[in-house]
């Protein structure tokens, strides 16, 4: 994010600032009709502020708005100094380190404060990283690339494709590792659907995220992406992951597997979770010391990538609750649905007044799947009757698989094949970790 | 941001007769020492320009903030600092007077006369702590220092009073060393490797520094010798400021100079060996760490630092203060660099119904509210003033609510001029809870004790601050008695005293009453006993 000329402000306040030639930055005194001055740096508004208001950072640090309705004069007492970023020197080459690929997406992992206006800018380069993340350059040979830049919320199937492309294009200039930067918001969604497209993979591809911004003293952005590049180097795994925080201090990095996690809180930096399932390694930030799970993939650098990153976006995760309308699934099923996920109650339920709208989408041959709201746990639809008549209608039960999972899966496989048979065998194979026939206690 | 703290800062400042923002900016502040969980404290400009007159002098209120209070240190160890954060987040109101006041005693009275007026608007919190004074204080060709964390009131004149001994103290040091021709640039960061010197010392410091592979090692104070033990304050010496800088840069437990050696296990042959090593002259001293080769580094480089301060200016710092008003080394002296946008809570616009909302609720001012007290409750002038500048004005209100019958004069003398005499007598009155108060005022309230009692049950509670009032009661046998067990005391005193009763009947009343009264005081209502014990007299008499 650039500094406009005068970021935030409209109206009146746009008006008199133009006439006074006032520029972000430039020092304003404005004497009020009381006769009060204040003198400071003028600031930027945010862009859904009123038009009524300037904004000034005075000499002791603080922002103060003042009312233009208040004001007498406004003059420009000096012209203060553009916010500017000094290059940091590129990062000293550790010969013989792996090479790591970072892959930015969007959310801005690294970022400096420009403390006058408060204006953030992104660091993305390698130079930057390197400097805003000392640690790195003693990890891995960094190689940076910015390939688009989207809120987590905005990314979906064609960024998907773009990123596993990019990915594959990184792993065959021979990059040992490949990092994702990403929000977090969808993180996981990204990571299921890169774990479906990028099969045969030969080293580990982790996305990774910051549950707070890097402008933040607690940011948990750089401890991140330090444990993100460490394992990508490092780690002798060749899965698709996500690391991100294990608990609340800034010790463990872990990576979960990309078909097998969940965003489970809103602001806490362990929000990432396992589901059904333990984390496939972790990295010690004090120690630098890596640990790996049992019976995970190795790297084999032999192994030859393929690429499958299409996705039919017409899939349709409906999530149950009381009372709701059957209307839903009716009108999934009418604006082509080649699939619908259920997240259905405890074992995998759904009222009884939904029995029709499902049994027409069946006879329709748009296959119907059904997950757990529950999130942790594995489907049982033989427990209960309303299971015993939805399996008997046709439903088919995904065993340990998760909501979010099921739902990039379904858009995965209904790329691959045409027949509706064919999209209920592939949605029950196990493809990359997705769905298993056991669930250890201890991962639940 | 809370609508009720803004609310309280802006009646704040309007007391304060500062001009409230017409849009409020709220600023993180950064702040890494851990009592913030998240690195920064967010904080408000709500007002500024104001003045209060103390003493019939104008004293300017530059700014009025809001801030959230930081978690509150309870403790550390060498690597870690332990906070409780039962107090973060909660609102905070910062309010700084302009660089005016010029002397101690004037000092206090100004934070007195703010702490008046924070009380008027009874949102205050009782108890330690919830009014601190951080004092800036600079004197001629000194420095600006901060000093935090004065909890006492009676203590700010007396911090003032330090601060200023301790900056004149270090331009004498300054002067000296000028004297004696020392430069700053005389102080090299050159530090030699005692290891082998020490290492048949009986400093445990010193074996579990090298137990642990460290090291020790010295730096040459250049005509140091007799400043470093200087005393700038009562036990703060020269010597004190560089060890806490040391402990501060270098996370080192502390530093030995030459002016406290030979001690601490480091005998006179080690120090004349140290000496030598660097090859001192007479005059000149030198400094030891010992600790990991990383740790005493740093720490000897902020050693370093501050001997080529001592010889150039007053160091500007953040300093601490002592429960006795001295102060030490904190950190140092931030700047404006460190605030910045707090952009996750949109800036709040100061309407004019707000402020005319604020305007005619605003609390009346502690002469004011003393003479209306003094009116409603038949309180003294002295008593109602003495209320006004505690912490307990809205206690008592509560309690002269609930408690019948119970004066209110005589609940003002205890929750003030009581409290604070039993507080004088050491005992720990800040444990006593308000509802345990409210407890004891009730049980006067309802006659199951006497109002005699209030005193004593509130000395019990202090000491056992989980009880109730009525355990204190009980425990203390300070139950009201029913009428028949008065009557029966009464039976046992005019037995044991029959002669008396005999030859003087009604007339031995007094006699016998303090007799009674001797047995049941505390416990019964003097009126009633002089009652039963006539009937009983006269009885005896026909």
């Amino acid at each position: 994010m650039t500094v406009l000329v005068l970021e935030g402000y409209h109206g009146g306040v746009l008006q008199k600032l133009r006439k006074s030639r006032a520029k972000i930055g430039s020092m304003i005194r404005l004497t009020l009709k009381s006769g009060e001055v204040f003198e400071g740096t003028l600031i930027p508004r945010s862009e859904y502020s009123d038009p009524t208001h300037i904004v000034l950072k005075m000499k002791n640090g603080y922002n103060v708005g003042i009312s233009l309705d208040r004001t007498e004069k406004l003059e420009v007492i000096g012209e203060g100094e553009k916010p500017h970023f000094t290059k940091p020197s590129p990062p000293a080459n550790h010969a013989g380190l792996p090479k790591v690929a970072i892959v930015s997406t969007g959310g801005t992992i690294a970022s400096r404060v420009d403390y006058r206006t408060g204006a953030v800018q992104p660091a993305l380069t390698a130079a930057d990283l390197a400097s805003v993340v000392p640690e790195l350059s003693s990890i891995a040979e960094i190689d940076t690339h910015i390939l688009f830049s989207e809120y987590s919320e905005n990314i979906g199937p064609t960024h998907w494709k773009g990123m596993a492309e990019e990915v594959a294009k990184k792993i065959a200039n021979g990059a040992e590792g490949v990092v994702i930067s990403h929000g977090t918001d969808t993180l996981h969604y990204t990571a299921a659907a890169l774990s479906f497209a990028l099969a045969n993979i030969p080293v580990p591809v982790l996305l990774v995220g910051a549950q707070r911004s890097s402008d933040r003293p607690s940011s948990d952005a750089a401890s991140n992406l330090t444990g993100a590049v460490a394992l990508a180097a490092h780690a002798d795994m060749a899965t698709v992951g996500v690391a991100m925080h294990r608990d609340l201090s800034d010790h463990i990095i872990v990576a979960h597997q990309g078909t097998r996690v969940r965003k489970c809180h809103t602001s806490r930096r362990d929000a990432f979770k396992s589901i059904n399932s333990n984390p496939l390694a972790s990295y010690d930030l004090k120690t630098g010391q890596i640990e790996l799970s049992k019976g995970i993939a190795k790297r084999d650098k032999s192994r030859k990538l393929a690429l499958k990153s299409r996705f039919d976006q017409h899939a349709y995760l409906i999530k149950f609750y009381p009372g709701m309308n059957p209307g839903i699934i009716d009108s999934a099923v009418s604006t082509g649905a080649r699939g619908i996920v259920l997240e259905g109650t405890g074992l995998g339920h759904v009222s009884g007044h939904l029995f029709d709208s499902v049994k027409k989408a069946l006879k329709r041959e748009v296959p119907v799947f059904m997950t757990s709201q529950t999130i942790w746990g594995r489907v049982d639809m033989n427990v209960y009757n309303t299971g015993r008549d939805l399996l008997n209608l046709g439903v088919t039960p995904l065993e340990d698989m998760i909501a979010e999972t099921a739902i990039v899966k379904l858009m995965w496989v209904a790329a691959q094949t045409k027949s509706a048979g064919k999209i209920r065998e592939m949605m029950l194979q196990p493809i990359a970790g997705e769905i298993t026939s056991r669930t250890l206690v201890e991962a639940s | 941001m809370n609508p009720e703290a803004l609310d309280v800062a802006l009646t704040m400042s309007m007391l304060l007769h500062a001009k409230p923002m017409d849009e409020v900016h709220v600023m993180r502040k950064v702040v890494i020492d851990g009592s913030n969980t998240t690195g920064f404290q967010r904080t408000a400009v709500i007002a500024l320009n104001g003045s209060i007159t103390v003493e019939g002098v104008e004293v300017p209120i530059e700014q009025v903030t809001v801030e959230e209070d930081s978690g509150r240190k309870t403790g550390d160890t060498k690597t870690s600092v332990i906070f409780r954060i039962d107090r973060l987040g909660v609102p905070l109101i910062e309010v700084s007077t302009g660089p005016v006041i010029h002397d101690p005693e004037q000092a206090g009275k100004v934070a007195f006369a703010i702490g008046r007026i924070l009380r008027a608007t009874k949102k205050v919190k009782r108890g330690l702590g919830s009014i601190r004074q951080d004092l800036n204080v600079s004197i001629k060709n000194g420095a600006l220092i901060e000093v935090k964390g004065v909890q006492e009131l009676e203590l700010v004149s007396k911090a003032v009073g330090y601060e200023v001994q301790r900056q004149l103290a270090l331009l004498e040091i300054k002067d000296e060393l000028r004297q004696r021709n020392v430069k700053a640039s005389d102080i090299k960061e050159e530090f030699v490797d005692i290891t082998d010197i020490l290492s048949d010392s009986e400093s445990k410091i010193v074996q579990s520094a090298l137990n642990q592979g460290g090291v020790a090692l010295a730096l040459e104070l250049p005509s140091f010798k007799g400043l470093l033990k200087r005393e700038l304050t009562p036990n703060v010496r020269l010597g004190t400021e560089m060890a806490k800088r040391a402990v501060f840069w270098g996370r080192v437990g502390g530093i030995f100079h030459s002016d406290e050696l030979p001690a601490y296990g480091i005998d006179s042959n080690h120090v004349e060996e140290v000496a030598k090593k660097l090859g001192c002259g007479d005059l000149d001293g030198f400094v030891i760490v010992a600790d990991s080769l990383e740790n005493s580094k740093d720490g000897l480089r902020a050693v370093v630092g501050r001997a080529r301060e001592a010889v150039e200016r007053v160091p500007e710092e953040t300093r601490a203060a002592n429960p006795d008003g001295t102060t030490v080394y904190l950190r140092p002296r931030p700047g404006a660099a460190r605030m910045y946008p707090e952009t996750d809570v949109p800036p709040v616009q100061i309407s004019q119904d707000r402020l005319e909302r604020l305007w005619e609720n605003l609390p009346r001012m502690p002469e004011e509210l003393a003479k209306e007290l003094g009116t409603k409750h038949s309180l003294s002038p002295k008593l109602a003033t003495q209320l006004v500048d505690s912490d307990y004005l809205p206690l008592f209100e509560e309690i002269v609510a609930q408690a019948r019958g119970v004066a209110p004069s005589f609940v003002a003398t205890i929750l003030t001029e009581s409290l604070r005499s039993l507080q004088r007598e050491q005992v720990p009155v800040e444990n006593v809870q308000e509802d345990q108060l409210k407890q004891a005022f009730e049980l006067v309230s309802k006659g199951a004790t006497a109002k005699e009692s209030v005193l004593d049950v509130l000395k019990w509670l202090a000491f056992h601050p989980d009880g109730v009032a009525e355990e204190a009661v009980d425990m203390l046998n300070l139950r009201m008695l029913t009428e028949s067990d008065l009557q029966n005391i009464i039976s046992k005193v005019v037995e044991s005293n029959q002669a008396l009763v005999q030859e003087n009947g009604v007339k031995a009343l007094g006699r016998m009453m303090n007799l009674v009264m001797g047995e049941v005081r505390g416990r019964a209502d003097p009126r009633q006993v002089t009652e039963l014990l006539r009937t009983r007299l006269e009885q005896v008499k026909a």
